[in-house]
């Protein structure tokens, strides 16, 4: 689904990715963890194609298509989706109408007519049950006023509603609550299928209590520099992320 | 490199006007000048009264005075008008028309271009359509289902001629024609436009519209519109245009006249869309508009809601005088500049009675190098105990060579009154974009979305039906050369 090859970014010129390389396949979930400023969301943007961030070199392959080559809509409308972080507002536009224009778009994509009132109508109450989405908070106005966990909750919806094939959550459990974040996890849990596939960053171990993920990361100063199963999230945990500096300065020594 | 937001918005500000074209009807025009021989003709032509043709000259005589020092306040230098190049009078030549079958089938064309079917469509929907182009009314739906109600709407001049005592009892009472030199100018030369009357108790069974279009080269546009509410009754008054591309200034003087009295309200709704000149500047409309309304007994209530998005220059202050006690005046406005486009737009609300409230909205969009300013004044009277005034004035800016500006005015003579003032100045930023686009959306749809959400508070105010056209107009006017 995704290949990346010594991708390197930078913002600003300064260096931020200094060649990642990873591997996505249909069905799986892959962590990536590492501390504030390793570049998690560089990455993450970079794949979305936030024109912030400049590629310097490498590649990224989207389901056999040059990612890099695409505007940010048509990765998007192709099936990358990205939970944001910080999730921006929008005042005066109706949740409700976003979704609807964010999907008719990406059926439209696909070669689909946009769904009938009824339809979406059906199909967002449906998903909302499914993430256990305020009813209130999808007629007002995008992210406008809410709180960090409704942002991530919401972001979590769209996904829901979107069906992407690949999903990239950019820490979205972080500002969660327990109870909050348990809702996200399941509602990863319920829409991961053998045909899509989900990347979750995130600083902490917690998440991935919930959500079982398949490969864990580490990336370290723009570079993977570990990778392993589940059970590195929790050595990372246990020993910290000092651990990894060491024993990669170990390894270099 | 890749395309900054910049680059973008900087396309859609220089996209050019959609509805450049021109219906080609033959007209009856008066050549261009400015006298007292002018104004006999008009007069003569429309068989008006003495009392009228009078007035007129009254009118005249204070244009002559008022026109000796144009005005100088406003936000840019107003550009010299030769008045006497002006032709004050256009009629196409078939007139008096029995059916929709014998109005000139490229006038039904040109209403089909601008996605106005006169027809069934605006039937079915409800809508009763008094289509003015230029100067005379050639058609009229739906007079019949109003009549029922006594609620009499048609054109300025068939009024005059079939209820010649409730126009001089209320014609020029709320602008008067000493008000200003575009409205002495109205006065003189008004051709043609609306008149409403709706009886005591009745509400209005439709919304009632007149679309209104320039048409003929050098010819100013001078309606003169006039809605009387009588006691409880509520009409719902909608207004659009939208001009022919042209190369020469074209000078519109309109001038409209609101009157609520007890308990009665009128809304009155305008989509604004007048030829704005090319990108450099060139030709476009001079939309000079004289709008105010009064709620003259207890618990009146007048609305006005605009969306501006034409004209080179628009100059407009729809303008409510609260008379009555509990009386209210509304001001919602979504003005949006581009290119070269200046508007100076905004409201007075003018509290006389006790416990009158007034709320404005106004939402300035500029893009390209265009100045956009919001201009509003407040007034409380000594008499006006316990007055409220909420005003709101946001500004949302496309790129950094247009200019967004507000001038509110203060007066306030009673220590009760409460007056609250809120502006913002914001752009639309790049991570809102982006979010967008990450959703599937380009860039051309994401900032139309995002405008379309700014501007929200003033289109809810609109009409169903009229609500979707602005929406539309917005998007029209931002997008469409992307690619
Ligand atoms: N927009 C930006 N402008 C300047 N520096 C940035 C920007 N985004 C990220 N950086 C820098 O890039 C590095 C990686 O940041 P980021 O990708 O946000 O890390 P993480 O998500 O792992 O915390 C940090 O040093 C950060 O300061
Ligand atoms: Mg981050």
């Amino acid at each position: 689904m995704l290949q990346i090859k010594n991708l390197q970014a930078s913002v600003n010129g300064e260096p931020i990715l200094k060649g990642v390389d990873l591997e996505v396949k249909a069905g799986e979930i892959h962590a990536i963890m590492g501390p504030n400023g390793s570049g998690k969301s560089t990455l993450a943007s970079v794949l979305a194609g936030n024109e912030l961030y400049e590629v310097t070199g490498g590649e990224a392959w989207f389901e056999g298509k040059n990612l890099l080559e695409m505007p940010p809509e048509i990765r998007a409308r192709e099936g990358l989706f990205m939970a944001f972080q910080y999730p921006v507002e929008i005042p005066g536009v109706s949740n409700i109408n976003f979704l609807k224009t964010a999907l008719a778009e990406i059926r439209a994509h696909r070669g689909l007519p946009p769904l009938s009132a009824k339809e979406f109508m059906q199909r967002l109450k449906e998903k909302q049950e499914l993430v256990e989405f305020n009813a209130s908070l999808v007629n007002r106005s995008l992210n406008e006023g809410f709180s960090g966990g409704e942002k991530k909750r919401n972001e979590i919806l769209q996904l829901a509603m979107l069906e992407p094939k690949l999903a990239i959550l950019d820490e979205t459990d972080s500002g969660l609550d327990i109870d909050a974040l348990r809702i996200v996890a399941n509602g990863v849990n319920k829409l991961r299928a053998k045909d899509n596939a989900f990347i979750i960053i995130t600083h902490y171990q917690r998440l991935l209590q919930y959500i079982i993920p398949d490969y864990v990361h580490v990336l370290y100063d723009g570079r993977i520099i570990k990778s392993g199963t589940k059970e590195l999230a929790y050595e990372l945990e246990e020993k910290g992320y000092d651990w990894i500096k060491e024993s990669l300065q170990a390894s270099f020594s | 490199m890749p395309t900054t937001d910049q680059d973008i918005l900087q396309k859609y500000s220089d996209q050019e006007y959609e509805f450049g074209f021109e219906t080609r009807v033959e007209m009856e025009i008066l050549p261009p000048g400015l006298n007292e021989e002018t104004i006999r003709f008009i007069s003569a032509k429309k068989e008006e009264p003495e009392w009228l043709l009078q007035w007129r000259l009254k009118g005249l005589e204070h244009f002559r005075r008022l026109s000796q020092e144009m005005p100088e306040w406003q936000n840019f230098k107003l550009p010299y008008i030769d008045f006497q190049a002006i032709s004050y009078y256009a009629a196409p030549k078939k007139r008096k028309l029995n059916s929709l079958d014998e109005v000139d089938p490229e006038i039904l064309a040109t209403f089909e271009k601008l996605g106005i079917p006169l027809e069934e469509q605006k039937v079915l929907a409800g809508v009763a359509v008094d289509a003015v182009m230029d100067s005379v009314s050639v058609a009229t739906t739906f007079q019949e289902k109003l009549k029922e109600k006594g609620v009499i709407f048609c054109s300025m001049g068939e009024a005059v001629k079939h209820y010649p005592d409730l126009v001089k009892k209320y014609l020029g009472t709320v602008v008067p024609y000493s008000d200003n030199v575009f409205a002495a100018l109205n006065a003189a030369v008004f051709s043609d436009g609306s008149f409403c009357y709706v009886p005591k108790g009745v509400r209005c069974p439709m919304e009632l519209s007149t679309y209104f279009r320039i048409n003929a080269a050098n010819t100013g546009q001078f309606e003169r519109t006039l809605i009387i509410a009588d006691e409880g009754a509520y009409v719902s008054y909608l207004e659009g245009c939208t001009a022919p591309k042209r190369d020469e200034n074209q000078l519109h003087a309109a001038v409209v006249e609101l009157i609520a009295l007890d308990h009665a309200e009128i809304k009155y709704s305008t989509v604004q869309n007048w030829f704005p000149g090319d990108k450099n500047g060139n030709g476009g409309v001079f939309n000079f508009v004289t709008k105010r309304g009064i709620c003259k007994g207890p618990y009146a209530k007048i609305s006005w809601t605009q969306v501006e998005t034409g004209s080179a220059i628009t100059w407009k202050y729809p303008s409510v005088i609260l008379q009555g006690d509990h009386s209210v005046g509304e001001f919602y406005s979504v003005a949006m500049t581009r290119n070269r486009q200046i508007a100076d737009t905004g409201t007075k609300m003018i509290h006389l009675g006790k416990h009158t409230r007034s709320r404005i909205i106004s939402k300035g969009i500029s893009a390209g190098y265009s100045q956009n300013s919001y201009r509003g004044q407040v007034r409380v009277g000594p008499r006006a105990d316990f007055a409220r005034n909420f005003t709101q004035c946001d500004s949302l800016l496309l790129g950094d060579k247009c200019g967004a500006h507000t001038f509110p005015y203060i007066d306030c003579q009673n220590p009760t009154a409460i007056l609250e003032h809120e502006a913002t100045t914001s752009k639309i930023a790049e991570d809102q974009i982006f979010y967008l686009n990450q959703r599937g959306l380009d860039t051309e749809k994401a900032v139309a979305l995002i405008v379309n959400g700014y501007a929200r508070e003033v289109l809810n105010n609109l009409p169903m039906e009229f609500a979707v056209e602005a929406q539309k107009l917005l998007a029209i006017s931002l997008d469409g050369s992307v690619g």
